[in-house]
């Protein structure tokens, strides 16, 4: 948009473009548009089965309002079992991810012992809660002791990983003075260590309650125990007002435990 | 705690007073109830708890050595995962951003919207992925439309509270410089707000790819789509070492997602 008014200069301001080589800027976007368009090609969309899902949308809704609370009973001791699959699991993977965060740490951890704690905390996290569950059913069996162990590996990879970042970054001087007075190893990781990481570990510990409440409603859903059993019961019978009454009240629970964390921790903090 | 520190307590320093002191152990009272509780009350046949070690162990025996014949069908099952954290990360995008902008308070146009756009971010939010999967499995069949929906709707609450977040973060003098040469409404969007929220706006979406492709391979579990199907059938066919060999496909897949992610970020950011 140049406009003739003798300097030849355009007279209207463009936007420098965020990337400034125009072939990157170009390539980029073919590259997106074409792996777009394979992406779509290659996923097996059943168009006809998909077609039908608005009528079926709207049974679903339509049964599922309004949301029947009658079985309330069911309700209850779902969330109770859930309440505690977490509370359990927590106090188990905090526990036990202090060990794995001491392994993790490359300051107080000899390598090859640095490099074992690290693989179990990148395992642990790779995997979705879930897909642990589904193991520890087939090893355990049903019900909540799978789900227990399940949520406890999940906090031992996330508490694990963020305690031994932790503990790679506190103040070393006190490591040193204990091990100039000629302390144990143990010794200076109880005295020197633990306690910088204390506070950490208790903030850790809160959020970590609260999210293994979140995953406890889904670890049922492959047999683990808690509400994510009953929400998929519900589903299964085509229970829907129930399912829906499960869903609110799942909803309801988060936010509380949300913001009852959010301010436990900003107490310690 | 050494007995005679009690006696010597009333000549040192001190760290909490009395009513903290209180506080602390009416917490670890209550703390230690709850955990009795949860213990005594759980659902849990406790020989199964003493013999798990045992059964975790024989059922690790069972998937060792992996039997990677299978390869082929679980390299394509991972890309269609892969497709589906992509292309719902994608889509997400579409959505989020106008609803980060009604939800910001900042751009928002009137309080409904600002409400409208709160409840869609907490809705998202609260309903774990699995759940929506569930839910869009029951509309729409099985397959891979139900678990981009689900990856979706789960990203939009994620996209959109982070990004609603950066946008009342920005620096309010270039909008009101825009709005005094009176720039339209479109306008001062993009050369006022875009800029500003664009190194936000990537690394948000570059952090939620990544955790989307832990989310997409768990859909397969409830029937919407990736390795969880595959997954899901070798384990109801106990075909114990393609087990094994999915669940390294799996930590092989989320290390080179984070390898993307951690090469992005440092090119973006």
């Amino acid at each position: 948009m140049t406009r003739p008014d003798g300097t030849g200069l355009p007279r209207t301001w463009r936007k420098p473009p965020f990337i400034a080589n125009p072939a990157l800027r170009y390539g980029l976007w073919l590259a997106a548009t074409v792996y777009l368009v394979w992406a779509l090609g290659s996923l097996p969309f059943n168009w006809e089965r998909i077609g039908e899902g608005l009528p079926r949308a709207a049974r679903i809704f339509g049964g599922g309002f309004p949301p029947s609370f009658e079985r309330s009973g069911l309700l209850i001791s779902g969330f109770k079992e859930s309440f505690q699959i977490a509370i359990l699991a927590t106090l188990l993977g905090v526990a036990l991810s202090i060990p794995f965060a001491v392994m993790a740490a490359k300051n107080v951890a000899p390598r090859p012992i640095y490099l074992f704690g690290r693989a179990v905390i990148i395992v642990s996290r790779s995997f979705h809660p879930v897909i642990v569950a589904i193991l520890f059913v087939a090893a355990v069996g049903f019900g909540p002791l799978a789900g227990i162990l399940t949520l406890t590996i999940y906090s031992i990879g996330f508490v694990g990983k963020l305690l031994a970042e932790e503990i790679e970054e506190i103040d070393w001087g006190q490591v040193e003075a204990m091990k100039a007075a000629g302390a144990g190893y143990l010794a200076t990781l109880v005295y020197a260590v633990f306690p910088q990481i204390l506070p950490r570990q208790v903030g850790l510990s809160m959020y970590q309650l609260d999210s293994n409440l979140r995953a406890s409603a889904v670890v049922g859903i492959v047999g683990a125990g808690g509400i994510g059993g009953t929400l998929m019961n519900a589903f299964g019978r085509y229970d829907y007002d129930f399912a829906f009454a499960i869903l609110l009240t799942i909803i309801a629970v988060i936010l509380v435990s949300e913001g009852i964390s959010g301010w436990v921790r900003k107490q310690i903090w | 705690m050494v007995d005679h520190a009690d006696a010597l307590a009333d000549r040192v320093w001190r760290r909490y007073d009395r009513k903290q002191r209180l506080i602390r152990y009416a917490v670890l009272l209550a703390t230690v109830l709850v955990i009795y509780w949860a213990v005594r009350d759980i659902d849990i046949f406790w020989p199964w708890v003493w013999d798990a070690p045992n059964q975790i162990s024989r059922l690790g025996a069972r998937m060792w050595p992996p039997d990677p014949s299978r390869l082929a069908a679980i390299v394509n099952a991972l890309l269609e995962t892969v497709h589906i954290a992509t292309l719902a990360t994608a889509l997400t995008i579409f959505i989020a951003l106008p609803v980060s902008y009604i939800a910001a308070q900042n751009t928002t146009p009137n309080r409904a919207c600002l409400w409208l756009g709160r409840f869609i971010l907490v809705a998202s939010r609260s309903v774990n992925t699995i759940i929506w999967a569930l839910l869009f499995v029951a509309i729409f069949g099985p397959g891979v439309l139900a678990g981009i929906l689900a990856i979706m709707f789960r990203s939009v609450g994620f996209i959109g509270k982070l990004m609603g977040e950066a946008i009342e973060e920005i620096d309010r003098r270039p909008v009101e410089a825009m709005e005094a040469t009176g720039a339209s409404k479109a306008k001062v969007i993009a050369y006022a707000i875009v800029p500003q929220v664009m190194p936000a706006f990537f690394a948000i979406v570059i952090l939620r790819w990544d955790i989307n492709i832990r989310e997409s391979t768990v859909l397969g579990l409830v029937g919407a789509g990736g390795i969880g199907v595959i997954l899901q059938g070798a384990i109801d066919t106990f075909a114990w070492p393609t087990v094994a060999t999915i669940l390294i496909a799996i930590v092989v897949l989320v290390l080179i997602g984070e390898a993307i992610t951690s090469l992005l970020r440092g090119k973006v950011l």
